[in-house]
């Protein structure tokens, strides 16, 4: 039990909990937006790679953190538009689109990785984002060091829960969005575009989406490795059923993930003589699934997701 | 007439004595340079395999080899990879059989006149499937010293990927190595369960510090740069990555893959390959590991502890115990 105690009551530890939801915020996000507007976006882990690998090629390449972050957030946009071009207005399986693009945004980006730097002995290396500190707030007595000494992007992905969730819930973009992915007959009605709007999602949460690989190799890391994204879209997909598609269960559910990984990384250290080391690494994705069971159950779907539309539809 | 007769049956002789050398000596150099074909599962800039890659490309800068890869190739693919290799007629393969053990055996089956070489966790097996991985337990335990001998708080992190026998070896080497300097020392180890995941790996080393480690085991990449961030020291593996890491590496072990390479090319071109272990060429014997030590940061006694075990290692006076067991922490 003290062992218990002693990591919750660690600042350092919900700041790794923190660090380790970032990308799954991000993630969790982009996934919301495309579903909400009734298109299932399973490229996630794809575009997850693209952001990361060209996002830090262009940090590499001297553009700038800054500048890597906005080529990131244009390579996601370029996915999610195929994805709109093959889902929306195709109307093809959302399912089979998405993992084509997953498969398509992972090889392209080693090919570029290795196409860019075909003879390098070890993975080069930029300068990462470094943890800023907000005057005042980071110095409070342990929520200072737990919640604001993030690097900027961790900010950056709180900022975005908030607008996101004020876009859906506040804005007449927000109700055509919300709109479009439960009834698309009643936003045609409207004089609408249900493709202009679900393309739009598409594509911002596609953006969102390579924010996520981004921050792994221009925050977390340093360099990009190949299979460095290791699963964390597919984690977000489940993440959104989790968060009822809620920008601030979003949020939640992200944390708790994060939660369980920093708390099985350092149970594993603390009594992994007892039980044996994979058991804490099936930690996260066993309350994961439990969590889900039990959310599942009233979990309210978007209701057109994964139905195309075509213009002058009748229902 | 008969002269000049003569004298063309003479010329055609010799042109037919000259061709036929020719064509012999062509022989003797195509036997000279031969095909290797490597396929493996990782970028070749991965530790690991770079250690072998770079081997390789070095034959072939040397006119030795002609050496085509595949990188990245995953284990659902592994075996289409190297049957199409081995119908292009090579003359060695060498790659990564640990997820793949059961096919890539297959396929040295269907191939009897192909010499394979693959990093396994199995034996080999006869004719010609051969077997090696990266025995640098002893360079471990000698960092293992120096880790111990530096400890000031005797908890040292140890962050590995997953726990296979060619981790959990080094790993053991380490504790043993520390252990034998500095008995109260505590081992602090948890596996991440990916080869490549650095943000994890940094995040399972930001842990340990925060339980009080203030030396890391650095298995993985990632672990480094948590022990660089926080302020505390680390312990290479297989590559020197002191020069990216100032002031934070006490000592590394490292990987060598030329001198098994290279005896494995030979072996080929002097037709004595045999299925064999070529791990041994690891052994710091062979010249397949060392240890190297950063004498400011480690302290002259411990690096002078460590170089008089490494010569008992040499002289076969010592030997590194082999211990493929999982290790657990001992906080």
């Amino acid at each position: 039990m003290d062992v218990l105690l002693d990591i919750f009551g660690s600042a350092n530890f919900w700041a790794a909990a923190i660090r380790i939801a970032t990308p799954l915020i991000f993630g969790v996000l982009g996934a919301l937006i495309c579903e909400r507007a009734g298109v299932l976006n399973l490229g996630i882990e794809g575009i997850f790679v693209a952001g990361a690998m060209a996002g830090w090629l262009a940090v590499y390449l001297g553009a700038g953190l800054w500048g890597g972050v906005l080529v990131a957030l244009a390579t996601g946009a370029t996915f999610g538009l195929l994805h709109a071009v093959l889902a929306v207005i195709l109307g093809l399986s959302q399912h089979v689109s998405g993992i084509g693009i997953t498969l398509l945004a992972t090889s392209l980006s080693y090919f570029t990785y290795r196409t860019a730097l075909p003879t390098v002995t070890s993975p080069p290396r930029i300068v990462p984002f470094q943890p800023v500190s907000i005057p005042g707030l980071s110095d409070l007595p342990f929520f200072g060091p737990a919640l604001f000494q993030q690097t900027p992007l961790t900010f950056l992905a709180l900022a975005f829960v908030a607008l996101v969730a004020f876009v859906l819930y506040r804005t007449p973009l927000g109700l055509a969005i919300r709109a479009v992915g439960d009834n698309p007959a009643s936003v045609e009605a409207q004089g609408l575009s249900v493709r202009g709007l679900r393309i739009g999602a598409v594509v911002a949460g596609s953006a969102l989406m390579a924010l996520g690989g981004a921050f792994l190799t221009m925050s977390a890391f340093d360099a990009f490795f190949f299979g460095m994204v290791n699963g964390r879209g597919w984690i977000c997909i489940a993440l959104v059923v989790f968060a009822s598609w809620q920008p601030g269960k979003a949020l939640l559910g992200a944390l708790l993930f994060g939660a369980f990984d920093a708390f099985q990384i350092r149970l594993q250290a603390e009594i992994g003589q007892v039980v044996p080391g994979q058991v804490f690494l099936m930690l996260p994705y066993l309350l994961s699934i439990v969590a889900l069971v039990l959310v599942a159950r009233r979990a309210d779907y978007p209701r057109a997701l994964l139905q195309p539309w075509f213009k002058g539809q009748r229902h | 007439m008969m002269d000049q007769f003569k004298l063309g049956r003479r010329a055609f002789v010799s042109a037919l004595a000259l061709g036929t050398a020719m064509a012999l000596s062509g022989a003797a150099l195509a036997q000279d340079v031969i095909k290797v074909a490597a396929v493996w599962t990782v970028p070749v800039e991965q530790q690991w395999a770079s250690r072998l890659h770079n081997a390789l490309v070095a034959a072939q800068e040397r006119g030795e080899i002609e050496y085509v890869y595949s990188e990245n190739t995953t284990a659902t693919d592994y075996e289409r990879v190297m049957r199409e290799y081995a119908e292009q007629g090579v003359a060695l393969m060498i790659g990564e059989a640990f997820a793949v053990e059961a096919p890539a055996r297959a396929v040295a089956a269907d191939y009897p006149e192909i010499s394979f070489l693959m990093g396994s966790s199995l034996p080999p097996v006869e004719p010609n499937f051969a077997t090696f991985d990266n025995f640098i337990q002893e360079p471990s335990y000698l960092t293992g010293m120096i880790a111990g001998a530096k400890t000031e708080s005797n908890v040292i992190g140890m962050v590995g990927g997953f726990a296979i026998p060619e981790v959990n070896r080094l790993m053991n080497a380490f504790i043993a190595g520390a252990l034998s300097v500095n008995p109260e020392a505590k081992f602090s180890i948890s596996f991440i369960n990916s080869w490549y995941d650095p943000p994890k790996a940094k995040e399972a080393a930001f842990a340990m510090v925060d339980a009080g480690a203030d030396i890391l085991y650095a298995e993985r990449f990632g672990v480094s740069d948590a022990a660089k961030e926080r302020g505390i020291l680390a312990i290479g593996n297989v590559i020197d990555t002191s020069a990216d890491y100032p002031g934070t590496i006490l000592a590394s072990a490292l990987w060598d893959g030329t001198p098994m390479i290279d005896k494995a090319i030979a072996d080929v071109k002097g037709g004595s390959f045999t299925a064999s272990d070529y791990g041994i060429y690891a052994f710091m014997e062979y010249g397949g590991s060392s240890a190297v030590y950063d004498e400011a940061l480690a302290g002259a006694d411990a690096v002078a502890a460590a170089k008089a075990k490494e010569a008992e290692i040499l002289d076969g006076s010592f030997k590194v115990e082999i211990n493929d067991a999982e290790p657990s922490s001992t906080l």
